[in-house]
């Protein structure tokens, strides 16, 4: 870890205007992700900003019927959050699916969405790696591939999105507030990550300075069928291999209302309005279930060790549909 | 009785209260820190190393590396330590050349270890890489036989019959490769050394070790010390597996910059750097079993070949299990071993056994299908009842009851025979089981013991802690000998300044260790009776130890015909303050040799498989276990639950995955090095057999840290082809070999 | 210039098990390399400094998190404690008995990871199943495989009436 100067943000404003002032700072919240990645001199901020001690931990209900999320609510308190399990569950399941009770209690809402891909390659500075050192490569083409992306990836990044809340808020289209030095802005769900393209050291396009305040809510949750599958290599504590968050608004037993979001798969939260335009008007089964599975990898390449995701989405898309239709959580 | 009884672990307050001190916990005035710089090629040299930056920073001591480091030792034999394999040891930081991803090249010391952390980033290492092979299948056909040298190791017995005329003629065969990766070890203590130099010059060095007398003598070898100069301490160790059996490069590293500088040094291996250590090695195997019609074993092929790196010939025991656990006239058995630009590996929990038993007990399971017979059934019919490789009988051997008892405790008789007949909803259920073997040991061991006039008993030796629950059954086994309440007995260990003990590795430390505190305790009976028959009117008076008992604190005739002694009275009357003695416990090798000792369990696994993810869920275990007698069943019991927790991430999880292209361990982390969780693991139901042995050694004991481990990874494999259809030969059996 | 190593310090107040300490941390010091270095508290361990292990597990507030990847100078203010601060003079606390109790360790190492983080699952009181104990439980690593013992552990120190 480099040495670094650490300023503790007294508001919004002054935090922004920090950032603007050095820009190799950087803002710290929970620190799970950013403390971990400086350890590995992945990341060398000039100066932390500390925002935990911005006014931003409150869950509020809309007049609209939505849910602002504070950027500084903690994944523990989202997930448990009597609101979100009510009317969220599909949010409140896809935390309670990631990482560790510790890693939790700790981990903001809005460093959640900031969170770094774990690929073996970018987390050992020692090798190349286009997203950590633009140019360098990117051995993980040619290399252990089993947990890379199927979907969206170039020839310069193959890295996965390694979040699970934000495959909720990418199915439940939520909206992120930022403000930055041009003032405050929000962003769709859908255009917060990015893919990799040519540009692998971006994740999302947050410009320079910008700080995540909130997470906003829709009013439609899709509480009574919603569901989480994490596919992992263990029963806990592992990132998803694939994860799908599904969830579906039943009218007189036909889909009136679909979202799917795929994890694991894809340098950003995985949402394909095409896929969910075939559930839409349609009676719930399970061969429709298996043609938006078939339709969601349409374009899916493999690299090798990771040729098993492509089958594993088809069968996991239609077992979250299958729980989602029956209300319930992952078996 | 104090041994047999469930005693609560003696250091276990230490434990829960944080106050047990590992290695990198010890401090001293004026302590600095170093950090290791490891390469990132599998092969080549070192160009140049740019150190000015890091040694530009204030408070930065020094940057050890080739070019800087002192000549040492030159000859390998001042290199190998007790446990070596043969080869040329690792040299750290001795020359230019790279032969491992991983392997040290500099240690950066500094007054912090953030500033020694931070120092370390900045050097710079110009390497030049050679090509490198890191695939086992490119270099099976070079496998050789290892060469001479470590300890413990044996190679396979000869041909026995005519196998491969036997597999040819058998009217059922079944004929498999097995396989699976490297495996680190990755105890929860990261390896750490901290080096405290004295006033007087000497060293006192804390190391994650599992032998403190093998790193002190490896110290005083290389560096040119004599063994009173330097003393290794090590009272806990945070798990070790077999990883901390040699010296690891960060005692070396320590060691070198604590005299160079004269200041006393820590260095602490990060998690990543954990995976540039020695590893269960990569093992391909391949069994060919032949069989009569009635299950009757006529033909037994097991050829094994494991990895080495290319300086040292690691091996193990793989294939001698197969020629004696059961019976069967045609065996042929080899064992070869390959290198690769890697680390050399290192025993890993039941190494060789837990290797050889996946592959044969998969093949056994193979063949049972093949027959159409029950798994259990068949190992029964082919059950040996004597060691035909050596012509000898087995010292004991409960085998038998394993399978029974714990076939009644899981339920075995209501497996239905075919694959995929059992479901329980949208799973499929599999119930697979395998057999372990281990064999029972026993290395020459000391202790020592002083007994106060207060009635209080220290009793040391220079053995380990690393989990098995040393404090514990030492103090049970000296309580019981003289009669005294186990609060009144303080074990010792972990020092070289006390009695040599074995190396704490191959479950011999109850044996060895044991023995020699079952020794000095005699020593001390012995005594005490002497002085007591001084007394007036002494009941004990031409008895023997025969004719007494140890009991509440005194001596007592055994026939109960006359009052006891307070221990006390005696010392008293003898006007001793304190009695002490020392002992030596040796095998009884002309008894020993003429019988065949090993441990055994029969493991019976039930697995749920979600075919449409390809997710495996070990749902409950049982483990039954003849382990000779059982000291203690509290720690005995949680020795099987270690074991069984390490198969089923053998069986499902572990994989030291290597890039080819790099000669790299990848995943050399926690996050994707998975180790099972909590939520991995279920109700594991552990019986231990009734099972007397009075040749294995004094105590009747075989030893419990491997045992349970063997055969797991082939009763989950046997379950998942039970509930799948699906013969999965290459582990880890993770979900996408399912889907 | 980015200041070297040791130019930039803190005033920071934590609460260390009771005890109100006032330091000057440098801002990249870990809380676990606080403890452990500065303030010889190294009951809490260091198993792989990335949050991926739970052997660091400390409460802060009362809250479990890891402190490995926690940086102090965040912390001020804050009340910390320890598996040193867990017992009331000799009297254990309930988990320490009942890990003693049910041989809910082996190596130790972990142990005080999985103590401080079970003294947080009872405090969050989602846990009321043992499958729900490994679940939440499941941050923490045990290499020697105690997992049974600590979830009989756990489970005996959350329902003290029935017998283990």
């Amino acid at each position: 870890m480099n040495p670094f100067g650490y300023t503790r943000a007294g508001d919004v404003a002054e935090a922004v205007r920090t950032a603007a002032s050095d820009g190799a700072a950087q803002f710290i919240a929970g620190g799970t992700n950013l403390v971990d990645l400086m350890k590995e001199r992945i990341t060398a901020p000039s100066r932390l900003i500390d925002i935990t001690r911005l006014p931003l931990r409150a869950v509020e209900s809309l007049p609209d019927g939505g849910l602002k999320i504070g950027a500084l609510v903690s994944n523990h308190d989202l997930a448990y959050h009597p609101e979100v399990v009510a009317r969220y569950p599909l949010l409140s399941q896809a935390i309670l699916a990631g990482a560790s009770p510790q890693l939790r209690n700790m981990a903001s809402t809005g460093g959640n969405l900031l969170q770094r891909t774990r690929c073996y390659y970018f987390y050992d500075a020692a090798l190349p790696c286009n997203k950590r050192a633009p140019g360098s490569g990117c051995p993980a083409l040619a290399g252990v591939n089993r947990i890379h992306a199927i979907l969206g990836a170039s020839e310069q990044c193959i890295a996965v999105h390694p979040s699970d809340m934000c495959v909720a808020l990418a199915a439940l289209a939520a909206t992120v507030h930022v403000t930055g030095p041009a003032g405050s802005r929000t962003i769709e769900f859908a255009a917060f990550h990015r893919l990799p393209g040519d540009t692998p050291e971006r994740d999302t396009n947050l410009q320079p300075g910008e700080l995540v305040t909130a997470v906003e809510l829709p009013r439609q949750g899709f509480a009574a069928h919603a569901s989480y599958l994490k596919v992992r290599d263990r029963h806990s504590y592992a990132f998803a291999l694939v994860s799908v968050a599904a969830a579906l608004e039943l009218e007189d037993g036909k889909i009136a209302e679909a979202r799917l979001a795929l994890g694991g798969v894809a340098h950003k939260p995985w949402r394909d309005p095409t896929a969910e335009d075939l559930l839409r008007g349609r009676s719930p089964d399970d061969a429709l279930f298996a043609r938006v599975g078939e339709h969601l990898v349409r374009d899916a390449r493999g690299r090798g060790h990771n040729d098993f995701k492509i089958a594993l989405v088809r069968r996991a898309v239609v077992r979250a549909l299958q729980q989602a239709v029956a209300g319930g959580s992952q078996a | 009785m104090t041994t047999g009884k469930p005693h609560d672990r003696v250091d276990g307050r230490a434990k829960v209260t944080g106050q047990a001190r590992y290695a990198g916990e010890f401090s001293a005035p004026d302590l600095v820190h170093g950090v290791v710089v490891t390469t990132a090629i599998a092969r080549g040299k070192i160009v140049r190393i740019d150190a000015a930056e890091a040694l530009a920073l204030p408070g930065v001591l020094q940057v050890f590396t080739h070019e800087n480091a002192p000549r040492l030792a030159w000859r390998d034999r001042s290199w190998r330590d007790m446990v070596a394999p043969g080869g040329s040891p690792l040299r750290p930081l001795h020359d230019a050349e790279i032969q491992f991803s991983g392997q040290p090249v500099a240690l950066v010391v500094a007054e912090s270890f953030e500033l020694a952390r931070h120092a370390a980033g900045l050097v710079v290492v110009v390497v030049e890489a050679a090509p490198h092979q890191t695939r086992l299948a490119e270099v099976e056909a070079e496998a050789h036989e290892p060469a001479r040298g470590k300890k413990g190791y044996t190679p396979p017995p000869k041909p026995r019959g005519r196998a491969d005329e036997a597999l040819a003629a058998a009217p059922v065969r079944v004929e498999a490769t097995y396989e699976h990766p490297a495996l680190h070890h990755n105890p929860m203590e990261p390896h750490a050394t901290t080096v405290v130099v004295e006033a007087d010059g000497n060293l006192t060095i804390h190391d994650k070790t599992q032998g403190v007398g093998n790193s002190r003598d490896y110290v005083c070898k290389v560096f040119g010390l004599s063994t009173d100069q330097v003393r290794v301490v090590t009272p806990f160790v945070g798990g070790g597996f077999g990883s901390g059996l040699r010296p690891q490069y960060q005692l070396f590293l320590a060691v070198l910059a604590a005299r160079e500088l004269r200041r006393s040094v820590r260095v602490v291996l990060t998690r990543q750097q954990m995976f540039t250590l020695g590893y269960r090695p990569w093992t391909r195997q391949r069994v060919a079993l032949g069989a009569e019609r009635d299950g009757s074993l006529r033909a037994l092929v097991h050829e094994a070949v494991g990895n080495t790196s290319r300086f040292e010939d690691y091996c193990e025991n793989v294939v001698p299990w197969s020629g004696v656990l059961y019976e069967c006239p045609n065996t042929r058995l080899e064992y070869g071993v390959a290198p690769l630009d890697l680390y050399t590996p290192i025993d890993a929990r039941a190494p060789g056994a837990v290797t050889g038993l996946w592959a044969l007990e998969s093949a056994i399971d193979e063949l049972a299908d093949a027959l159409d017979l029950d798994p259990l059934a068949l190992r029964l019919r082919n059950y040996a009842e004597e060691d035909q490789d050596h012509r000898r009988p087995f010292s004991s051997k409960a085998l038998r009851d394993c399978y029974r008892e714990g076939a009644a405790r899981f339920g075995w008789h209501r497996r239905s025979r075919a694959p995929r007949s059992m479901r329980a909803g949208p799973l499929q259920i599999g119930w697979g089981m395998a057999t372990g073997i281990w064999e029972a040991q026993q290395a020459p061991s000391q202790a020592k013991a002083l007994l106060t006039a207060d009635g209080r008993l220290h009793v040391a030796s220079a053995s380990g802690e690393i989990g098995p629950g040393t404090y514990t059954i030492m103090s049970q086994i000296a309580a019981e000998q003289l009669g005294l309440p186990i609060a009144a007995v303080r074990f010792e260990l972990g020092d070289t300044a006390l009695p040599p003990a074995m190396i704490q590795g191959g479950s011999a430390t109850a044996s060895s260790v044991g023995s020699a505190v079952l020794a000095v305790c005699k020593a001390l009976q012995h005594s005490l009776l002497k002085l007591a028959q001084t007394m007036p009117d002494s009941p004990f008076a031409g008895r023997g130890l025969d004719d007494v008992v140890f009991l509440d604190r005194g001596l007592r005739l055994r026939s109960g015909t006359a009052d006891a002694v307070p221990i006390a009275a005696i010392m008293r009357h003898a006007g001793l303050g304190s009695l002490a003695e020392q002992a030596t416990a040796i095998p009884d090798m002309a008894r020993q040799s003429r019988y065949t000792s090993n441990a055994h369990s029969a493991v019976f696994v039930e697995v749920a498989v979600d075919e449409a993810l390809g997710t495996v869920t070990v749902k409950r275990v049982v483990s039954a276990v003849a382990g000779g007698r059982i000291l203690n069943p509290k720690t005995a019991r949680s020795q099987i639950l270690g074991g069984v927790v390490w198969g089923i991430g053998m069986a499902l999880e572990e994989h030291s995955m290597l890039d080819h292209g790099l000669g790299r361990f990848v995943n050399h982390n926690l996050g994707e090095y998975h180790v099972p969780v909590h939520a991995d693991v279920p109700e594991i139901d552990v019986l231990f057999v009734e099972e007397r042995d009075d040749v294995v050694n004094p105590l009747g004991v075989k030893g419990l840290g491997e045992i349970g481990i063997v055969g797991v990874a082939a009763a989950i494999a046997n379950a998942v082809f039970h509930a799948t259809g699906r013969r999965i030969r290459e582990l880890p059996i993770t979900l996408d070999k399912l889907l | 210039m980015l200041p070297v190593m040791g130019d930039e310090t803190c005033a920071i107040t934590l609460k260390v098990n009771g005890a109100t300490l006032r330091l000057q941390v440098a801002p990249w010091t870990t809380l676990l390399d606080l403890l452990r270095e500065r303030l010889g508290l190294t009951g809490t361990k260091k198993g792989c400094d990335h949050g991926q292990c739970g052997a660091c597990t400390v409460l802060v507030d009362g809250v479990r998190i890891n402190s490995c990847l926690s940086l102090a100078v965040m912390r001020d203010g804050a009340s910390v404690t320890t598996v040193e601060g867990l017992a009331e003079g000799e009297a254990l606390h309930p988990l320490q008995q009942a890990f003693i109790d049910h041989d809910a360790f082996q190596c130790g190492y972990c142990t005080p990871g999985q103590l401080c983080s079970a003294v947080g699952l009872l405090a969050e009181g989602h846990a009321s199943t043992d499958d729900q104990i490994r679940e939440l439980m499941s941050g923490n690593l045990c290499r020697c495989g105690a997992y049974p013992n600590i979830v009989a552990a756990i489970g005996q120190a959350m329902r003290p009436r029935r017998s283990a």
